[in-house]
């Protein structure tokens, strides 16, 4: 009997050292392949490398961090699969993923009856509107890329446009918004083109634009090949009207693949991509120059905003976690939601229980490509 | 209006002749094998990459291009040496299942080694823009004319008047004669393999400074050109050509008059209208009256 007791004891301590050693599981789901990878590809990457970086520097609360990613592919029903595994088999503390807004819409009522803090890293304005519990999001929304551009184009005193954008989710959604605001900034759409895919070529739209004379600036929403194609077929045909692409092309991949044709361009983009160029004083400077050290000297490989979404989420749940000082599920959401003043790579965030993505315009800069390279627009 | 069906007609017939170009590798593989390669895709990938990845390591263009034909075309005999050659007793349908496989791995491994960017290959010669009338054109479209021009001509050559050629065709005709007559009908479709990757090679390389190139690029590459050689007739050289480029014409004018957002959708659609109402395609009539 008291060996027994003793025996008892002696495994009571080995699993309470164990618990104590247990790590903090974060979980995740990106499309590392598929049409969606060169999203999932660098915040994978990001994830991984800063889990390391956080490990390395003693972890958080104490606690080793332990990263499970599964590979969603951009299919929405994987991605409902996977979480359910996140939730019931691995038991994490918090979802940090989502690369595409269907991936992040179909895991939305998972985590919402499970609950547990999901900081999604997908892009359009359902998913922060209305409001979800559990669910966050780092990205700006299409939305307020449709306003910032609209913004600069009111400046510029133009009032009608063109849209040409391809058949893909986010382009649609994004094209969905930029028709719903376009008349709270005075600009009228005047002509309205789309294009497949996996399409290789867009004179044919493009051409149907330069025909209309009215059209006074042109917007591309869009994100891969697609605009860089809509870009080069647009210098080719000679057409004058100043052109728009969306924050989905804001990486230099984009000013390489359409070669000279992309000088002039605007888009909106996080302050990240700027990195040194940034002014002295800007409080994201200190943050996107490390961050961009960090991935590239790791990796050997451009930075895309993309990256960053998923820098913001996780340090968002690290941030959350050190001031709940818990990993208690409850209490990490309302310490998310508590967020203030947190210097991220896309913006500054101030989270609300009314705003669960805490971005506005102001953190949304208009680009301009000069010279094969990204200059801030004043 | 003859401006916009003059720039739609240009658009159509470049990306006519890349289709026709994939088109051609799709039924020479049918001619002698009656496999449809569906890894025909994927070759076009490969060359499209191979050129992306031997030019970044600082080679000059024309033989950067050379290496990655050359490369594409030893993927192609490797894949009969050891994926379709193993096989050879196996139905057709497993055969095509094979390819199917294969270029499912093909396209796996291109992403492992290359990585999932977009890339461009450098325009063969500059980007400025060349004006017809009131359209305009990249030289690159020219180069795409021209050379697919240049490859048809040459086919036409090869099986006109080489053995190998002649060999080639007489397998197509009927295997079973043709190894009778003492052709060797396995090296056949070894060239015929190797022939195929070679020009999806070409095609992939060619349309690579207008469209960029991936490691995804084949899957629709690859499905208009199998469209392609549908509709003029699977096995039909000069169907392959009249069908790809058909097929891109129609696609760019669908595009420009009727809704851009039914442009694949018309491939589809000619595909199954073809299907239903020209089962040999334009082009076939031999076919239909073997029993």
């Amino acid at each position: 009997m008291a060996r027994k007791t003793w025996f008892a004891a002696l495994l009571a301590l080995w699993i309470g050292a164990v618990q104590a050693q247990e790590p903090i599981r974060i979980g995740s789901f990106l499309a590392v392949t598929g049409p969606a990878a060169f999203l999932g590809d660098p915040e994978q990457k990001t994830l991984e490398l800063y889990v390391e970086k956080l490990n390395a520097s003693g972890g958080v609360l104490g606690r080793k961090l332990q990263l499970v990613a599964y590979d969603s592919a951009g299919d929405a029903e994987k991605a409902r699969t996977f979480v359910k595994r996140l939730i019931e088999q691995d038991k994490v503390d918090l979802i940090v993923g989502g690369s595409t807004t269907g991936e992040t819409m179909a895991v939305v009522p998972l985590v919402e009856s499970a609950g547990i803090p999901f900081i999604s890293l997908a892009g359009a304005v359902v998913i922060t509107e209305p409001v979800k519990k559990w669910v966050f999001k780092t990205p700006h929304t299409d939305r307020m890329a449709c306003e910032r551009i609209f913004l600069d184009m009111r400046s510029r005193s133009f009032q009608r446009i063109a849209l040409i954008s391809g058949s893909g989710g986010f382009d649609k959604s994004m094209r969905g918004q930029c028709l719903n605001v376009a008349a709270t900034y005075g600009i009228q759409v005047v002509a309205d083109e789309t294009y497949g895919g996996g399409d290789t070529d867009m004179t044919a739209q493009l051409t149907k634009i330069k025909a209309n004379a009215s059209v006074q600036a042109v917007l591309n929403a869009g994100f891969g090949q697609g605009p860089a194609i809509v870009t080069k077929n647009y210098r080719q045909l000679g057409m004058r009207a100043p052109l728009y692409q969306s924050h989905g092309v804001a990486s230099k991949e984009y000013i390489r693949l359409s070669g000279g044709a992309a000088e002039g361009v605007r888009l909106p983009a996080a302050a990240m991509v700027l990195g040194d160029k940034l002014p002295a004083g800007d409080r994201q400077r200190p943050v996107a120059i490390s961050y961009i050290k960090e991935y590239e000297g790791r990796y050997k490989q451009e930075i895309s905003t993309f990256g960053g979404h998923a820098w913001d989420g996780l340090m968002l749940a690290v941030d959350a976690m050190r001031r709940a000082k818990t990993t208690d599920k409850a209490k990490v959401r309302d310490a998310i939601e508590a967020t203030k003043d947190f210097v991220g790579l896309d913006g500054i965030f101030n989270m609300t229980p009314k705003d669960h993505m805490g971005l506005d315009l102001t953190y949304f800069r208009m680009l301009e490509v000069k010279n094969g390279d990204w200059t801030l627009v004043p | 209006m003859s401006a916009q069906f003059l720039q739609f007609l240009l658009a159509g017939l470049t990306i006519g002749a890349i289709y026709a170009l994939v088109a051609l590798g799709f039924s020479i593989i049918y001619n002698a094998s009656h496999v449809i390669n569906f890894a025909q895709g994927e070759f076009v990938m490969i060359g499209g990459m191979a050129t992306v990845s031997f030019v970044g390591l600082g080679w000059p263009l024309p033989l950067a291009i050379g290496a990655a034909v050359a490369g594409a075309a030893l993927v192609g005999l490797a894949l009969e040496k050891f994926a379709v050659e193993p096989a050879r007793g196996a139905s057709v349908v497993s055969l095509i299942i094979i390819t199917i496989g294969a270029s499912i791995l093909l396209r796996g491994l291109a992403s492992i080694l290359w990585g999932k960017n977009i890339h461009a290959v450098p325009a063969f010669s500059g980007d400025v823009p060349i004006s017809l009338g009131s359209a305009t054109l990249v030289p690159q479209s020219l180069w795409v004319m021209g050379v697919t021009l240049v490859i048809v001509l040459l086919l036409s050559w090869f099986f006109g008047r080489t053995l190998l050629g002649k060999a080639l065709l007489a397998t197509s005709h009927n295997r079973l004669a043709a190894q009778l007559a003492g052709i060797n009908v396995r090296q056949v479709l070894l060239v015929s393999f190797g022939l195929s990757a070679a020009l999806g090679a070409v095609a992939g390389i060619l349309v690579a400074p207008i469209t960029f190139t991936s490691w995804d690029v084949g899957v629709m590459l690859g499905l208009k050109g199998f469209a392609a050689a549908i509709l003029g007739g699977l096995g039909s050289g000069p169907g392959a050509v009249l069908g790809g480029l058909l097929l891109g014409v129609i696609e760019a004018m669908g595009a420009g008059y009727l809704s851009s957002a039914y442009k694949d959708v018309i491939a589809f659609v000619v595909i199954l209208a073809v299907l239903f109402f020209l089962p040999s395609g334009l082009s076939g009539r031999r076919s239909t009256e073997r029993v």
